[in-house]
């Protein structure tokens, strides 16, 4: 037995462990089970074993072998395309599109995930060379931030979601004062009356108003509350589709979405926990405008 | 989300002394029943939207 195996294996348990906690299939069935979630284990057993033999590679000086964690690093970017292709082809059949900008932020979670695990297992080995006690801290310290790492900003916290009103002038269909779009068959003015909730997101301040009139964040809302509370909709049904609209003036965002569950208070929790995106961030107030 | 233009498919109107000429099919009707029961019927065929023009037109556009 050389003396590194156990090193080794303890990164490459402590790396696989930090994917397992990593991957979580959510009301959004995605990945899929267990095909999906196959996948992604193995990668990050992959990573989890590049990044613990990295340590004896270095100890030992092998230069060479370090390069690896090179080209390891270009095959977990071709995890970032794949689930991009995946995703964007599923997208096409979805009745509530996740949006570009949402697809390329999972794409690349499922690849920052992949370093995080390699980064844990390189971590991990090193510690364990010193002493198997050291390592076991040095692995747990390592899920924790992992695990910290996963959660990302959501929308409550840079907007107040609010109730709005639905109704027509016309026909012109409004929520509150924002106007969403013009219904010319009565029996859809009828349906949307009965069935449709409309609700009013507030931003905070100056940097979340352009955050969430990135088309990419609120098409994001909209598919987040079709998946987790249904849609009234079908194909071929283009008068119920969801639609986002923004107040130019003060760029609040009324949102018209035909739930099948009407409860307002359950809509209010699932749009305060949709992500704020990656793409859609902008920090307008940190600029400099000569003020 | 789509920068697609879209595309009126076609027209259901009362006035007939409107018309002029145009790219889309114009069904002439004569009663507001009529004239929603039509746009219906195409919005079903044509899996398009109904819009409303003025209260004796409507348009169907396919976005």
């Amino acid at each position: 037995m050389t003396p590194y195996l156990l090193p080794v294996l303890m990164g490459i348990f402590f790396g696989f462990m930090a994917r397992l906690t990593l991957l979580r299939t959510d009301f959004r069935q995605y990945p899929t089970y267990p095909q999906g979630r196959m996948i992604h284990l193995s990668f990050g057993f992959i990573a989890a074993f590049i990044g613990a033999v990295a340590v004896p590679a270095v100890l030992e000086s092998d230069w060479t072998a370090v390069t690896f964690l090179g080209l390891a690093a270009t095959q977990f970017r071709e995890v970032r395309k794949m689930e991009r292709e995946t995703l964007e082809k599923i997208d096409e059949d979805e009745l509530v599109g996740r949006g570009t900008p949402f697809i390329e932020g999972m794409a690349q979670a499922f690849e920052s995930r992949n370093y995080l695990v390699m980064f844990t297992g390189l971590v991990t080995t090193l510690c364990t060379v010193f002493s198997i006690w050291i390592g076991v801290i040095g692995g747990l310290v390592m899920l924790l931030i992992v695990k910290k790492n996963m959660s990302s900003n959501i929308v409550g916290n840079i907007a107040d979601i609010s109730e709005g009103k639905i109704y027509f002038e016309g026909p012109t269909l409004y929520v509150d004062n924002i106007v969403i779009k013009n219904v010319g068959l009565e029996s859809s003015r009828q349906m949307i009356l009965d069935r449709a909730v409309g609700v009013i997101v507030t931003p905070k301040n100056q940097n979340s108003i352009v955050t969430l009139s990135h088309l990419g964040q609120r098409q994001a809302m909209l598919h987040q509350v079709a998946t987790v509370l249904g849609a009234f909709l079908d194909s071929g049904e283009p008068a119920l589709v969801p639609l986002a609209k923004r107040d130019l003036a003060d760029g609040r965002i009324a949102l018209f979405i035909m739930p099948s569950e009407k409860d307002f208070h359950q809509i209010q929790t699932v749009i305060e926990h949709v992500p704020v995106l990656d793409s859609a961030v902008r920090m307008p107030r940190k600029a400099d405008k000569g003020k | 989300m789509s920068a697609n233009h879209a595309v009126i498919v076609a027209v259901v109107t009362m006035r007939k002394e409107q018309i002029l000429s145009g790219g889309a099919p114009i069904f002439i009707v004569q009663t507001t029943d009529e004239l929603q029961e039509t746009a219906m019927t195409l919005e079903k065929i044509m899996d398009a939207s109904t819009h409303e023009v003025n209260p004796s037109t409507l348009i169907l556009v396919a976005h």
